[in-house]
């Protein structure tokens, strides 16, 4: 049997996982305070994901920039494609938060969401 | 000509802690409650976080920095908070006159019966660490590129070296290379990180981007725009060794290197500080020296989640409206027994510092930070000389925040108890 040590990512509390490990297949994961560290460790060793962040233009906005994110998390692999997906695309104010920026990110199938509402100007 | 005017209590910055502390206020039946807000929006530092990550205490779901600020602003809105948006506080008096301006109104002045102190705190700059070198363009501190990039949209530059590996440096580090640019290394003077480990895991081993502990930067390049830095490792005193010095190229040079509490307000009515936060001293109302002035948030202590600041922040909000409520008497307040909070051997502050018995609420939050990393010890707690308690961590370090929880029903059974101690004991 094999131990792994990873750091859950899911909160700012950074619980420190012990996995326990058969060639491939997870047998336990401990030192995790919540639900989410199990499934964390679970993931993080066979499909890790992440939910991206970054920002878009706006046209016609109060603001020259909009937040948005993955509504979900995609595989880790692909986060700097769906960036790079982002560079051109320009949101028209008004932007509401949960607004659709970018459909089917990095073919991901995922949204690119606002998470900041921007009035018009 | 100054216009006076007056509220039940006015909140001094529109961030976090200044909302949640309003809304709290307002639920607790406080009357008119204005918040004053220095920046053109209510949010404070959320709305140039739009990472991921806010929340999961107080909402149980993950957020980002902006959809976070929003729940709050939201709710300030529908309880038809008042505020006042470019608004800066100038000045508040010791009997809760508060001084400020904009440009709709010129100059004037607001009557408090109570004041809620949150306006959060401010990036120590590259002239508290004392870099030799020249002074060119290109040298920002983290949270001015965050702003940069995430609200203004400017890359400041294309080439990276982050000195700190507080969370806004290690935020920036990914967020710069998702932006297109390259960054080189991080550097940490102390053997340890300031930030917290999922973002050493989630912005740095993600992206492939090394952690240099031990660490400094001791020479700058560049007249007009920075070229480089020199790098060296340091020894236990923090001074460079010679011999390990070593150049990158860079035309951006970003510091994360610690928050301080902005208090020149606090300061200037009076309130007493404490010199290992920068913060008021305040007790289990949050009420600081001066009563009827009340602090929470960044102003207090620098918080590494933003869902505590909330937490904090509504207390004191109840508070201030239960002392408006209530119009404490002075002997009142002199007449009730108070039991100093004290930090022991490995811990560097607790906030609050005093408890009264008959004031607190049936659960007494009490937060601090340690002074070193200490790994397999014990949290332990003593009234007095007689030890109540004693929790084992695996590991404790300066960059997280730690706390314990004390009941009425606890301390009531002390009735002669001066003194709570809080220590970090090594197994």
């Amino acid at each position: 049997m094999e131990e792994k040590n990873l750091i859950c990512i899911n909160c700012p509390m950074g619980c420190m996982l012990t996995v326990a490990m058969e060639g491939s297949e997870i047998i336990s994961v401990a030192g995790n305070t919540c639900r989410r560290g199990d499934s964390y460790a679970r993931k993080e060793l066979t499909n890790p994901t992440r939910i991206v962040t970054t920002t878009v233009k706006v046209s016609g906005g109060r603001e020259s920039m909009v937040s948005v994110k993955t509504k979900e998390d995609i595989p880790k692999g692909k986060v700097l494609e769906c960036v790079r997906e982002l560079k051109d695309v320009v949101a028209a104010a008004p932007v509401r938060i949960g607004d659709v920026i970018l459909e089917d990110a990095a073919k991901t199938g995922v949204n690119i969401v606002a998470t900041k509402n921007v009035e018009a100007k | 000509m100054i216009d006076s005017t007056w509220a039940d209590i006015v909140i001094i910055g529109g961030g976090p802690a200044g909302l949640a502390a309003a809304v709290a206020a307002k639920k607790n039946g406080a009357g008119r409650i204005l918040i004053l807000e220095r920046d053109r929006e209510l949010g404070g530092i959320l709305n140039q976080c739009i990472h991921n990550g806010f929340g999961l205490h107080t909402f149980k779901e993950e957020l980002t920095g902006p959809e976070y600020a929003e729940r709050f602003i939201r709710q300030v809105l529908e309880l038809d908070i008042e505020y006042k948006l470019n608004t800066m506080v100038m000045e508040i008096s010791r009997d809760k006159a508060v001084t400020a301006m904009n440009r709709e109104e010129g100059l004037f002045e607001i009557r408090a019966r109570a004041v809620i102190l949150a306006m959060g705190c401010r990036e120590r700059p590259r002239g508290a660490l004392n870099i030799p070198g020249f002074r060119p363009a290109g040298i920002f501190s983290a949270g001015t590129a965050q702003r940069l990039v995430n609200m203004e949209g400017y890359l400041p530059g294309r080439e990276v070296v982050i000195l700190g590996s507080g969370d806004i440096g290690l935020i920036m580090a990914r967020r710069m290379t998702l932006e297109g640019a390259k960054v080189k290394v991080v550097a940490e003077l102390m053997p340890y990180s300031g930030g917290l480990k999922r973002n050493i895991v989630q912005c740095l081993d993600d992206y492939g981007i090394p952690l240099k502990l031990s660490h400094t930067v001791i020479d700058i390049k560049g007249k007009e725009r920075l070229e480089g830095i020199t790098l060296a490792e340091v020894d236990g005193r923090g001074k460079p060794i010679p011999g390990t010095e070593e150049f990158y190229s860079c035309d951006t040079l970003l510091l994360s290197v610690g928050l301080i509490p902005e208090n020149e307000l606090s300061g200037g009515m009076g309130v007493e500080l404490n010199p290992v936060t920068s913060g008021p001293r305040v007790n289990e109302s949050l009420e600081t020296s001066i009563e009827g002035v009340f602090a929470c948030g960044n102003v207090l202590h620098v918080h590494d989640l933003v869902d505590f600041v909330s937490e904090e922040a509504a207390a004191a909000g109840r508070n201030a409206a239960a002392y408006v409520r209530e119009a404490r008497e002075e002997e009142d307040r002199e007449a009730k027994k108070r039991i100093r909070l004290t930090a022991g051997t490995g811990v560097r502050y607790t906030v609050p510092e005093t408890v009264s018995v008959s004031r607190m609420d049936e659960h007494l939050t009490v937060r601090f930070r340690v002074g070193g990393v200490y790994k397999n010890c014990y949290v332990s707690v003593c009234f007095d000389s007689e030890k109540i308690s004693r929790r084992r961590k695996t590991v404790v370090a300066p960059g997280e925040m730690e706390e314990i929880v004390l009941t009425k029903e606890q301390l009531e059974k002390y009735p002669d108890l001066e003194e709570i101690n809080v220590r970090i004991e090594e197994a």
